[in-house]
């Protein structure tokens, strides 16, 4: 499979009063055309941040990143260098929105309260491509229509406080996907929605990759989201990877002292024993302790964990994890 | 009780239905929100009347004014405000009211001027007569004005000043400056203060530092004595035209920092919003984000700021032609002719001459209402 995405040592620091917050401290993944990637990890873990680095949206003078390389392959095989870009250049605004486009968490909040809906939409449409107005707005009546939202042609004058939560969110994907990016970044696309809506937004963004070949990040914390909609998954920690692998193998067999205490604190159908929550609290990011930052909440830790932070151990082809653990 | 009970919640279900109903055939939008919030606010439209009647006086103004502002007659300086009449000499009612012509005599003592009433002839009134020659609207070239008498009769319904001129044209011109004046000011503040605002809010950082100090630097004058030195270093060879435009020049630049500090306020606040996040993301480039998607949230603001800063420059350009440092003549504005009321002697024999202060004073008050009005209106979290 064609490559889309690749990072490499990618390091991104936020500048505050306690000090230097390493809120992505060296990650490496690839992306694969196609496919659907799940990054998972507790709130203030680095997931967003990783999301904003990849389209060099971390808004300086505090926020910066300080190393490593992310680089994007076009679909006809040319690649661009995204950290090289300047986060403010033509061509990384051409990369935004065309190439690589996010959904966030709460459509409430990222859909401007003063534009129609198809203002909204037209914005993009009409910024990457060279169409008339009138153009556009069919464009953005079919992109509409395309996420499930009936009667377009009449709802896309509305304004967004007239759409339900999941009808915004559905324009939020039709915006992001409306000038087909081959790689959306979904930042906790289903958190603020119910269950049932949950479950259609899922659908829609599978819908997506299965047609038009569509890679996404999918951000969250749920990880039952994960398991229904991933091909591999990356398990964060306090700005680093612990555990990449693909979905089946965390879902059944997790490696990760972390990832494991994850899946032994969800709820399963059928349990009547209380759930088994991960003692500790995650570390202070400008405060980080020696060695494994895992170290202080695990329950195997050992003597070396204490001293030295792990190398990053691959186990098999689709399987790597950050764990003295696994130390052959 | 059951049946009631079911009864009851049926009716307010088709309550709700009609509401609904309704609701979608008069959705409101946001301006016709506001204008009903404004309609209710007494003093607000009683300002917005003032301020239209005003404008509409100050454009049309040569319409309006019986005589030419600088039509000078030294045969009847000091004028006193001439009386309407419904009755004549012999307490006979005219429907149509009339003046009578002004008697200059001199006291043989004292050689003091007064004016007496010449009785023995009534001139009506009449609307639509013709008059000094002007072009309406700048193009067309008319005789006709609202209000006047035939000659030789005569119509000073405020009086004249030293050079016989009529007061109540001299107001009506000089409103055209003094509005024009605090209007374009209002604009130039309101374009500077916002462009600058919005830069130092969205940019912050370094830019914003630099642009804070500016702000400060420029508040930290003594305004009126800036005025003055200002004024002063226009050349006097200039056309009036252009100092009025220099005045325009001095007030807006001391008065775009209040709202740049406004403005910055609030495009800090923002800047931060997830859908501004939204739209760099989707490739919007910096300019189009702060005028598309941040402007809007603060144009209520910035409108109400403006309708406020209106009747300070009002008085700003009173005071300064007041001081003789303003509009030079031929050109005349409300304080420029407050300025001919300086002195004691005005106030002892010529009392009339002040009124041109009550203009300035019903100006601001009309323009004060209104932005008062405006802003309870426009802001949509008041209820």
């Amino acid at each position: 499979m064609q490559q889309i995405l690749k990072i490499e040592g990618l390091k991104t620091v936020f500048e505050s009063d306690e000090g230097v917050v390493k809120a992505v401290d060296g990650i490496n993944f690839d992306l694969k055309r196609g496919q659907i990637l799940g990054v998972v990890g507790e709130s203030g873990c680095g997931k967003t941040v990783t999301a904003l680095s990849i389209l060099q949206l971390i808004r300086p003078p505090k926020g910066k990143i300080v190393s490593g390389q992310i680089t994007y392959y076009y679909p006809d095989g040319r690649r661009v260098e995204i950290t090289s870009l300047k986060p403010n250049s033509k061509e990384m605004r051409k990369i935004r929105g065309k190439e690589i486009s996010m959904i966030f968490q709460d459509p409430m909040m990222a859909l401007n309260p003063v534009l129609s809906v198809g203002e909204q939409i037209m914005e993009s449409l009409t910024l990457h491509h060279r169409i008339s107005k009138t153009e556009a707005r069919e464009k953005a009546i079919k992109i509409l229509e395309q996420v499930g939202i009936s009667a377009a042609g009449k709802r896309i004058d509305e304004y967004p406080h007239e759409f339900s939560g999941g009808m915004q969110q559905r324009v939020m994907i039709a915006i992001a996907l409306c000038c087909a990016p081959s790689l959306v970044i979904a930042d906790e696309p289903t958190t603020a929605l119910d269950v049932t809506i949950e479950a259609q937004i899922l659908d829609l963004i599978r819908e997506e990759q299965k047609k038009n070949g569509l890679s996404v990040i999918m951000i969250t914390h749920d990880l039952g989201v994960v398991s229904e909609i991933t091909d591999t998954v990356i398990i964060m920690y306090a700005g680093q990877i612990v555990e990449h692998a693909s979905t089946a193998e965390i879902i059944n067999n997790p490696k990760h002292p972390y990832t494991k205490g994850l899946l032994q604190s969800r709820p399963q159908i059928g349990q009547k024993d209380q759930l088994v929550p991960i003692e500790g609290m995650v570390p202070n990011l400008t405060n980080l302790p020696e060695g494994c930052y895992f170290a202080p909440r695990c329950s195997q830790a050992e003597d070396i964990c204490y001293q030295q932070s792990p190398p990053t151990f691959i186990l098999s082809s689709d399987q790597s994890v950050k764990c003295w653990l696994y130390n052959e | 009780m059951s049946n009631q009970y079911h009864s009851e919640q049926k009716s307010s279900l088709t309550e709700i239905l009609i509401d609904t109903e309704q609701n979608q055939q008069i959705r409101r939008s946001q301006l016709q929100l506001i204008f009903r919030r404004f309609q209710k606010n007494r003093l607000g439209c009683i300002g917005l009347l003032g301020v239209c009647i005003f404008i509409l006086l100050s454009i049309g103004a040569p319409f309006f004014a019986p005589y030419d502002h600088v039509e000078q007659d030294y045969q009847r300086s000091y004028l006193p405000p001439q009386s309407i009449h419904f009755f004549d000499q012999d307490d006979r009612f005219h429907f149509v009211p009339f003046t009578y012509k002004y008697k200059k005599i001199m006291d043989p003592e004292t050689f003091v001027f007064s004016y007496e009433e010449d009785t023995s002839k009534r001139f009506h009134l009449k609307f639509f007569t013709s008059g000094f020659s002007y072009k309406l609207m700048g193009l067309v070239p008319i005789k006709t004005h609202f209000l006047g008498v035939e000659a030789p009769g005569t119509i000073f319904l405020l009086g004249t000043d030293a050079h016989g001129r009529d007061l109540l044209s001299r107001i009506l011109y000089g409103g055209r400056i003094s509005l024009s004046v605090a209007l374009l000011g209002a604009l130039v503040t309101g374009i500077v203060g916002t462009t600058i605002g919005s830069i130092s809010g969205y940019y912050s950082g370094i830019i914003d530092v630099l642009l804070q100090r500016l702000v400060e630097l420029v508040q930290c004058f003594p305004q009126i004595a800036l005025w003055m030195v200002l004024s002063v270093a226009f050349p006097s060879t200039w056309p009036p035209l252009y100092i009025l435009y220099g005045i325009v020049g001095i007030f807006s630049l001391l008065s775009w920092p209040l709202l740049a500090r406004e403005i910055r306020g609030k495009v800090l606040s923002y800047r931060n919003t997830e859908f501004v996040l939204a739209a760099e993301v989707m490739g919007v480039s910096t300019p189009v984000i702060i005028v598309r998607h941040i402007i809007p949230h603060v144009a209520s603001h910035i409108v109400v700021a403006l309708t406020i800063a209106i009747p300070s420059m009002i008085l700003a350009e009173s005071t300064l032609s007041f001081l003789g440092l303003g509009i030079r003549p031929p050109m005349v504005s409300w304080g420029r002719l407050l300025r001919d009321a300086q002195s004691l002697q005005t106030l002892n024999q010529h009392p009339w001459m002040m009124i041109p202060g009550g203009f300035i004073v019903l100006a601001v008050m009309a323009f004060n209402f209104l932005g008062d009005g405006l802003r309870d209106a426009i802001d949509p979290y008041s209820k």
